[in-house]
């Protein structure tokens, strides 16, 4: 589409057509290049890998070349819990961060409008997570929801957790510590749709006979959906392979792994290569096909 | 609620709004009455307040002192949602993401009003748009999509219609197209309807009283053909067409007649139609109410008469020329002849008196900021 964008400024500006598709062929060569190289082939090469056969050796970690789809029955049968926890967490986060984020978004965006100030501080807040490293982040969730932490302690105390229970280890603790690492993801493409948001149209809503609630949900809700769409997969994507909240030396414990970590414990533990390589793949076949799916659904092709 | 919507159009009273925000005063002092089934137009140059005015009355702006009554009943404190108004947007407002038909409908919903699809391809039809009911607002052109801002406005029925500025943004052709059915449709539905424009011969071709607007206050009103005749003010005569306006001691008050003295020249207007009688006044004249002749002509005193001036500037507009005449003393004068072959041939340079009767002038209340005759 670029291709054709590119050809088409250059018709317009009056220079010879062949020339311009050649400029533009040389502006897009790094970007298909850079895709072929780094893209392209790791995935054909994750695909071969899925369908390895084991050496005829028996050295743990040969494989040969082969045509196994049975590769991707052993890893569905085997890691079938993980997947559905991948994908449960990563909609749980993903809707939390969604119902967080878009007031902050709403009110950078809409209610903040005319002061710059303040809404490049707040915007400044909104990515300065971003300023430490992702991993020193999440363990310092660690230490604060540690066994031995007040808040650990407290929360038994008042009964809320059972003495003999804690916070780290726990669903709870993962699903917080992946909606808290992408709440960023989530408010600057909602900012972004509400900055634009058109506030007359707010008021027409309202001079409709529209209840705030009702404008709201019939105008400006809509006209956020873009940034909604966007933030939405920008969350829920990386969230469904993250295996860094998940992992037992993070927020995770033994019953939170998820697609992420198996893969993670099947390449570099296990050291069975295809099951790994398959896991990812249907991973990626999977986020491939709910986002289209949704997509399509929201009816915000056009949008996007 | 439902009573609230009748389908006759209702009163609106502004009692005492003033309006500030912070470092200004948008509206000074603001009283206004607009009799139900009214069309009435609010004229002002941008900044004078008149789109605060309306959007007070709307409900999404509050007034800082003052009510705002609607029937009868004050609405001062009621959300701009339970107001019984409807406002036709400058920019036309038209929701992007609904269909030209949903956005019709979208008051009728919100007001759990029965059939609103039918109802809304109705008030499509009033303005001969229902063909593109299905399409998207931003498919249509700038005419057509303030039909349906009109079309979703109107088919509330509200007690008051809203127009801030809808036909602005409008080539002239579709314009005067435009204001030829807004007109007729208000006569059709029987709304009152409140027109805010900075357009003085919109303002006059539509409504039935025009109020001149000018620093957050209300100049002048009345019917468009008394405040043309009969301006009160410098900025009225000079906004709402274009005025002669000369500044003089009164030299003479007599019973029927108020004279000043200009330049040596004695400049009359009737007693009735001025506003002031002693002192340092102001008195105009309309320029198609101004001719010039070449020679001095023998006039008795129902005539103004000065001159000699020179032919400055000469502007053809079609039905009529418009001549800038450099009177020493009065300052250029614009006099508007029809070119139906009776004024004299002059060109540029020559030397012309002009001269108009007494009744035509008019006495102001205030002195213009500039008078024509300033230069002096």
């Amino acid at each position: 589409m670029a291709f054709v964008a590119l050809g088409q400024g250059g018709a317009k500006s009056s220079a010879p057509v062949k020339n311009s598709s050649k400029v533009a062929f040389i502006l897009l060569a790094p970007g298909m290049i850079y895709l072929g190289l780094f893209f392209l082939t790791p995935l054909v090469s994750l695909v071969i890998t899925s369908l390895k056969t084991a050496s005829m050796t028996g050295v743990i970690g040969m494989y040969d070349y082969g045509f196994e789809p049975g590769n991707y029955a052993y890893a569905i049968e085997q890691y079938g819990p993980q997947v559905i926890r991948s994908f449960g967490y990563a909609l749980t986060a993903t809707v939390l961060a969604l119902v967080i984020s878009y007031p902050i978004a709403y009110f950078i965006g809409v209610k903040a409008r005319g002061k710059p100030v303040l809404q490049a501080l707040l915007l400044t807040l909104v990515i300065a997570p971003f300023f430490i490293s992702f991993l020193l982040r999440t363990f310092a969730w660690k230490q604060i929801f540690s066994n031995e932490a007040p808040i650990t302690q407290f929360l038994q105390s008042i009964g809320l957790l059972p003495s003999d229970q804690y916070i780290i280890g726990t669903s709870f603790a993962v699903i917080f510590g992946l909606t808290y690492n992408f709440i960023p993801f989530m408010t600057l493409p909602i900012y972004t749709s509400l900055e634009r948001l058109d506030v007359r149209l707010v008021e027409a809503g309202s001079d409709l006979y529209a209840s705030p609630a009702k404008t709201f949900w019939k105008v400006t809700f809509p006209l956020s959906l873009p940034g909604v769409i966007s933030g939405t997969l920008l969350t829920f994507i990386p969230i469904s392979g993250d295996y860094v909240n998940a992992s037992r030396d993070f927020l995770g414990g033994s019953d939170t792994a998820m697609i992420g970590n198996v893969v993670e414990a099947n390449y570099f533990r296990i050291q069975d290569y295809p099951t790994a390589s398959a896991l990812s793949v249907m991973l990626m076949a999977a986020i491939v096909i709910l986002v289209s799916v949704y997509v399509r659904r929201s009816g915000t092709e056009d949008l996007l | 609620m439902a009573e609230q919507f009748v389908a006759r159009g209702q009163d609106l009273e502004l009692v005492g709004i003033r309006k500030e925000f912070p470092g200004f005063t948008a509206i000074e002092n603001l009283d206004l009455k607009i009799p139900a089934g009214e069309f009435f137009a609010l004229l002002g140059p941008s900044g004078c307040g008149k789109t605060t005015t309306l959007r007070i009355i709307a409900g999404l702006e509050e007034p800082t002192v003052g009510k705002v009554l609607i029937g009868g009943k004050d609405v001062t404190d009621t959300k701009p949602h339970q107001r019984p108004v409807n406002t036709v947007f400058q920019s036309y407002a038209l929701f992007p993401h609904m269909s030209v038909l949903e956005n019709v409908a979208f008051g009728l919903r919100q007001r759990k009003i029965e059939e609103p699809l039918p109802k809304a391809t109705k008030a499509l039809e009033l303005v001969e748009l229902e063909h593109l009911a299905n399409r998207k607002p931003q498919q249509l052109s700038g005419g057509q999509q303030q039909r349906v801002a009109l079309a979703r406005a109107l088919v509330n029925r509200p007690a008051l219609l809203l127009l801030d500025e809808p036909l602005g943004a409008l080539d002239l052709k579709l314009r005067r197209q435009m204001q030829v059915e807004l007109k007729a449709i208000q006569m059709e539905v029987g709304l009152t309807f409140l027109h805010v424009t900075h357009d003085q011969e919109e303002a006059m071709d539509m409504a039935d009283t025009v109020a001149v607007m000018n620093h957050g206050q209300i100049e002048q009103m009345g019917a468009p053909e008394a405040l043309y005749d009969r301006p009160k003010t410098a900025f009225v005569a000079r906004f709402l067409g274009q005025s002669n306006i000369f500044v003089g001691d009164v030299v003479e008050n007599t019973e029927h007649t108020i004279a000043i003295n200009v330049n040596g020249q004695r400049i009359a207007a009737p007693k009735l139609r001025s506003e002031k009688h002693e002192g340092k006044i102001a008195i105009g004249v309309r320029p198609e109410k101004a001719t010039f002749h070449e020679t001095k002509p023998q006039l008795g005193s129902e005539h103004n008469l000065v001159g000699p001036g020179e032919i400055i500037d000469i502007r053809f507009t079609g039905v009529s020329n418009q001549y800038l005449i450099d009177v020493p003393g009065f300052g250029d004068i614009t006099v508007f002849a029809q070119n139906v072959g009776k004024s004299p041939v002059v060109e540029l340079g020559a030397q012309v008196y002009v001269s108009w009767k007494v009744e035509h002038s008019f006495g102001l209340s205030d002195l213009p900021a500039k008078a024509d005759n300033d230069e002096i």
